[in-house]
């Protein structure tokens, strides 16, 4: 279809035209009434998996695609992109942050009870890490789970948890140790445990996204429900952060294509003093310069998904992927709306939903700042 | 029983079509290519056959350049067991697959053989019936429901004045319309193990058919471009307006 690739294949153009019409079909009409609802319907999880979206990622045994390719992801955001809702990706799969770790450190019993169901839409996934006293900061998080016979009792609170009003299951990250980060693990909660409670939060995008603050309240969670050893939860949280960072940085660069294609479809259209928009040197040099970042971006996304996928763990790269390709999309979505003028301030307009979702693709998954100390420790500066 | 299924490699029915400048034909450089639609319709009704265990081997057939492999190999990733490619890098016209597809049924013997009944380049409409009268079999055209039992088939048919069930008698060639089914989405692994099946090559040449087809395509044009319409308030300005251009 386009220039040849060293990473995508025919393989990767079948899979793509199979998620375009599922995006096209299921989705698209959609949108807007899951805006005004403020979640996605459970039925849309189950047409995903059917559709092969769910499983993307993670092993056939237990009902994912068996494929570790990392580069179906990033086209099945491309295409979930279309749709013009980032709300629909975060939390149709949100199980893409919630899950790995069961897969990555879960015992196949685990993966049996909190993966299949997931991978097969019965139920839905949330990761559980921001806590109302602290960001991004894991190391210091204050949830606490105590050791009480066969069980953790569970006390505290999460915050900003996408998929969070409906999670049956939260991937949740707790203190079992001292106040250092050898002292934090990772439990699987089942929502429906006594104690536990939430509240919706209202947001300025991802409005078809449920976002949640999350308490917990003497929740008694079986201990057979702890993913890998007590106390070794921290490595498998940055891990995750990894291929998060990457799939964030791939929805901002799909945004942002989509931007740059409704504006250049409308600069083609739209009549101005009796010449089509694109016309002027002024937006056609504007539109290069959109192509031109985004171009860049995605040559940084794709050499750094391929070497993610050979076994690395480039953190700084993957920091500064993330911030390259937030950073881009905000002015590309400024650019976009500009072009497409009152057009582009109307609600029911991609560009317009794009440009009020970019800033939580800055902040969500680390924010900017952090992304650049982080990657400044990481370079030994 | 077996099922033959043929597919046809054609510009994907979301691409704008653009017309050659020298009018020679459509621009299919760097454009992405599909199976047409309604052969994708013909693969799930032979994969759903498959699975009523109706039918116990289905065989993907295309006429066409190297590349339509990678169409065989999506209709390996609905279902089909295996795969023939008759290889031939010239234009084939709707005469010269049927004959090409009619040697193919001499060797393969299928019971029924499964089309769209139409691809969306061309729009012919006629290698199914072609084939049918090749073999000297009976046709169903314009399927929307087919059920079989024993050696027969009952077929509605979607024509001009509604619906038209007949029952034919088996083996027979089936071209498919859009409301018979929706076909499944592929998967990721299905796609993966496509790649492991069978896909046996041959030529128009092996088959014994001639490439050269009977028509010559002159020019081909894009259609004259819509003149800009004129927005009318009132009934009587539209009644009006189409008196005043002989239309009324």
């Amino acid at each position: 279809m386009s220039q040849a690739s060293p990473f995508y294949t025919t393989d990767h153009e079948t899979f793509r035209s199979q998620i375009r019409r599922f995006v096209e079909k299921e989705c698209v009409p959609h949108i807007e009434a899951w805006e005004a609802a403020g979640e996605l319907p459970r039925a849309l999880h189950v047409q995903a998996a059917a559709a092969g979206l769910l499983g993307i990622g993670f092993p056939e045994e237990y009902g994912g695609a068996g494929v570790l390719d990392p580069f179906y992801l990033i086209v099945a955001m491309q295409e979930l992109a279309r749709a013009g809702s980032g709300g629909l990706i975060a939390s149709l799969m949100s199980h893409g942050i919630a899950s790995p770790p069961v897969m990555h450190v879960g015992t196949p019993e685990q993966k049996e009870r909190f993966l299949r169901p997931v991978l097969e839409g019965r139920k839905i996934a949330a990761l559980g890490i921001t806590e109302p006293g602290g960001g991004s900061d894991v190391a210091n998080l204050r949830t606490r789970a105590e050791r009480n016979g066969s069980d953790y009792v569970v006390n505290g609170s999460k915050t900003f948890i996408t998929s969070g009003m409906r999670a049956d299951f939260i991937t949740l990250a707790v203190r079992t140790g001292a106040a250092v980060l050898g002292g934090v693990s990772l439990l699987v909660v089942d929502t429906a445990t006594p104690g536990f409670s939430r509240t919706p939060l209202d947001k300025m995008g991802w409005r078809c996204s449920d976002t949640a603050t999350l308490y917990f309240d003497n929740c008694r969670i079986p201990a057979t429900n702890l993913l890998g050893a007590e106390n070794q939860g921290f490595m498998t949280i940055m891990r995750n952060f990894n291929s998060e960072r990457i799939m964030l940085a791939a929805q901002a660069w799909a945004f942002g294509m989509v931007c740059y294609e409704d504006a250049l479809e409308w600069a083609r259209t739209r009549q101005t003093f009796g010449r089509p928009l694109i016309t002027r040197q002024v937006i056609r040099h504007r539109l290069v310069d959109m192509k031109m970042a985004l171009d860049a971006v995605k040559a940084t996304l794709d050499i750094t998904a391929w070497h993610v996928a050979q076994g690395a763990a480039p953190v700084a790269d993957v920091c500064m992927l993330k911030n390259l390709a937030t950073a881009t999309l905000e002015r590309v979505a400024g650019e976009a709306v500009q072009i497409l003028g009152g057009a582009g301030y109307l609600r029911g307009i991609r560009v317009e939903r794009i440009f009020r979702e970019t800033k939580v693709l800055s902040i969500g998954g680390g924010a900017s700042e952090v992304m650049k100390d982080l990657a400044a420790r990481q370079m030994r500066y | 029983m077996k099922a033959l299924v043929s597919v046809k490699r054609v510009v994907d029915y979301n691409v704008r079509i653009q017309v050659k400048p020298d009018g020679s034909g459509v621009a299919t450089d760097g454009v992405k290519m599909s199976m047409n639609p309604f052969d994708e319709i013909a693969m799930e009704e032979a994969v759903r056959l498959k699975e009523k265990g109706v039918v116990s081997e289905i065989v993907a057939v295309t006429v066409g350049s190297a590349k339509c492999v990678e169409t065989l190999r999506t209709a390996l990733a609905f279902g089909a067991d295996r795969a023939i490619h008759v290889v031939e890098e010239g234009e084939v016209q709707p005469l010269v697959a049927a004959k090409a597809l009619v040697a193919v049924c001499g060797k393969e013997n299928p019971d029924l053989f499964l089309l769209g009944k139409q691809a969306i380049d061309d729009d012919a409409n006629q290698t199914g019936q072609m084939v049918a009268a090749l073999l000297d079999r009976p046709q169903a055209t314009f399927a929307s429901k087919v059920e079989i039992a024993g050696t027969k088939a009952t077929v509605t048919r979607e024509v001009d004045a509604g619906l038209q069930t007949i029952e034919i008698d088996l083996p027979a060639v089936i071209t498919v319309d859009l409301r018979l089914n929706e076909p499944r989405y592929l998967k990721l692994p299905d796609i993966m193990k496509a790649k492991r099946k069978p896909v046996e090559n041959t030529t128009l040449g092996d088959l014994g058919v001639q490439a050269a087809g009977g028509l010559k395509i002159v020019k081909t044009a894009s259609p004259a471009a819509r003149s800009k319409g004129v927005m009318v308030k009132t009934v009587d300005e539209l009644i009006a307006g189409l008196k005043n251009k002989g239309l009324l």
